[in-house]
């Protein structure tokens, strides 16, 4: 054979490795646009209910989308307040205090905590619940508060281990000309080093928030349900838009339902989508407008 | 001032040691409620018995086993695929299309797992039960398929990042040297990347084996020992998303912190090796 053969060979190859997958992807991207789009309008949101009125809470939205939205963003907002602190205060040490012995035995849990399955975390979340339950009140059941919870240990080592290594990767220039100038190393920290490594940071957040918005293992265990309607406090169950997915894949009564579930799908594609687009922007974007290069 | 530095070090220390005992409270929680069972029946009972409650037999051997096909299936699929893909991005057009396949495929770890379950039912199950004509279409196959679709951008990240790390001066060398790209690859990219290919492969076989709406959506669930691909089977994840409704003080549901131990000690042992793995010098 003749290396000329060998060459077009792997260049064959390859090529058919990528179209293929590019076309499964758009096979599956596809399928949902085209069963999906037609549903896509108010209705399929907020059903036969005045959109105003349900904004602003003052109506229960029955048969929409909008009641599992809502549950989402609960969601989304309840564990990154979990999440965000803890996570970016731990990545702090990590990067800037820990001793290298110390920093190992941190990764490694965090790095462990990053393998465990979804479902494992939520089978935690749940376990903790009915400890809960037996031990304090018999009133505590699987709510929005556990799941937010469980989900924000889901996302804890992303967030750490992006502010970790957004802070680590910054040039030593950076890092020395403040504590030359007699900053403290805290001033050095919250006013030199966060600031410029603020769009890793930021598009590592907006990431584990695309993860928390699609995780449906974690709140399948916790407490999501099919109906709840609006969550009314964060010790009451609610629905969520992956496990509306869920749901309607396995359950549907009847074709009207099915249709939901394509619409549901499609917006929470496009949101995870969105929020993917959304870190990648302020990836380029900000380290593009940095006024200073080094 | 030196107080507040002090404060502000301790509570960095403090989140991270709060973080860090999330991974050990897991750990507890799951030894902890485990033991209740394992005194009553042997460890190796309740991993080689069959799953009949009603004959009182809790064994998940089969949903071990399920996983383990189920995972390893889909690598089989996504490895061959994911090789190509980062071959083409790295070394054969690394220009303009290679680009734009690696922004796709960025863009495809962003897809939610409940989407490819959702297609997986309406699209790809009944596409396998017209194929092969064989029970409901709900199998080891359909599920291996889509979940070696989920894998493939966590290997193709990987496999693309090792090739870029091979020095440019090396491969100079062998454009120096005359040689083609075939022996490029073979005498000098796999060689110093084959460290971070094998970690690709650990971890994306993690995240296939910790995956459960895949698995719980389009496998069937079945809790028989599968005997060909196109048998259904249930996963040990999917098995806790289906007994979690179970009575809180039945044995049923007791066995899925074993469950969970399993898949957690499976898991932590391939973040060990990979990690093993990336450690040592180039």
């Amino acid at each position: 054979m003749t290396n000329a053969f060998w060459d077009k060979l792997l260049a064959l190859f390859s090529w058919a490795c990528a179209l293929l997958l590019v076309g499964a992807v758009s096979v599956i991207i596809g399928f949902l646009v085209v069963k999906g789009y037609q549903t896509i309008h108010l209705e399929l949101i907020f059903s036969t209910t005045r959109p105003l009125d349900a904004l602003l809470f003052k109506q229960q939205v029955f048969d929409g989308l909008f009641p599992a939205m809502v549950g989402t963003l609960f969601l989304v907002v309840l564990s990154m307040g979990f999440a965000l602190p803890v996570g970016l205060a731990s990545g702090i040490f990590l990067a800037e205090y820990a001793p290298p012995r110390v920093k190992w035995i941190f990764s490694l849990l965090f790095d462990v905590l990053a393998g465990i399955p979804s479902i494992v975390v939520g089978l935690f979340g749940f376990s903790i619940t009915i400890f809960l339950h037996h031990s304090f009140s018999d009133r505590i059941f699987p709510c929005l508060l556990i799941s937010s919870l469980s989900l924000s240990f889901l996302v804890l080592p992303y967030i750490i281990r992006t502010t970790q290594i957004s802070l680590e990767s910054l040039p030593l220039q950076v890092r020395l000309t403040a504590p030359c100038l007699g900053a403290t190393k805290l001033e050095n920290i919250f006013l030199v080093l966060l600031p410029s490594s603020l769009s890793g940071i930021v598009s590592g957040i907006v990431l584990a928030i695309g993860r928390c918005a699609e995780d449906t293992a974690v709140i399948m265990l916790t407490g999501a349900v099919a109906t709840a309607g609006v969550p009314r406090s964060i010790f009451s169950s609610f629905e969520a838009l992956p496990f509306y997915v869920y749901y309607m894949a396995s359950e549907y009564a009847d074709p009207l339902e099915l249709t939901k579930g394509y619409g549901a799908a499609l917006i929470l594609l496009i949101l995870c989508a969105g929020l993917f687009v959304v870190a990648y922007a302020i990836k380029t974007r900000l380290t593009l407008k940095t006024p200073y290069r080094f | 001032m030196p107080f507040k530095e002090k404060l502000a070090r301790s509570l960095f220390f403090l989140a991270a040691v709060l973080s860090a005992a999330v991974t050990l409270a897991v750990l507890g929680f799951m030894i902890a409620l485990s033991l209740p069972v394992l005194k009553k029946a042997a460890l190796w009972d309740i991993l080689s018995a069959p799953w009949s409650p009603d004959h009182g037999q809790f064994g998940i051997l089969a949903m071990i086993v399920g996983t383990l096909c189920i995972a390893l299936f889909s690598l089989c699929i996504s490895f061959p695929l994911s090789l190509g893909c980062a071959l083409f991005i790295e070394v054969t057009r690394p220009g303009g299309p290679g680009k734009v396949l690696k922004k796709i495929v960025q863009l495809m770890t962003a897809i939610p797992t409940v989407i490819y379950g959702f297609v997986g039912v309406f699209l790809l199950v009944p596409i396998v039960r017209e194929i092969f004509v064989y029970g409901s279409g709900m199998s080891i196959l359909s599920a291996s398929l889509m979940l070696g679709l989920l894998i493939s951008p966590t290997m193709i990240l990987f496999f693309s990042q090792s090739f870029a790390r091979v020095p440019q001066s090396d491969l100079n060398a062998v454009d120096a040297l005359g040689g083609n790209t075939v022996q490029k690859l073979w005498y000098v990219m796999l060689p110093h990347a084959w460290r971070g290919i094998l970690t690709g492969i650990i971890l994306s076989f993690g995240r296939a084996m910790g995956d459960t709406l895949i698995a719980l959506m389009i496998s069937g669930n079945s809790i028989a020992l599968p005997s060909s691909v196109l048998d259904s089977a249930r996963t040990l994840t999917a098995h806790i998303a289906l007994i979690i409704a179970a009575d809180f003080d039945s044995i049923e549901f007791k066995i899925l912190f074993i469950c969970g131990i399993t898949l957690y000690g499976m898991t932590s042992c391939g973040i060990l090796l990979a990690r093993g793995l990336d450690r040592k010098p180039r």
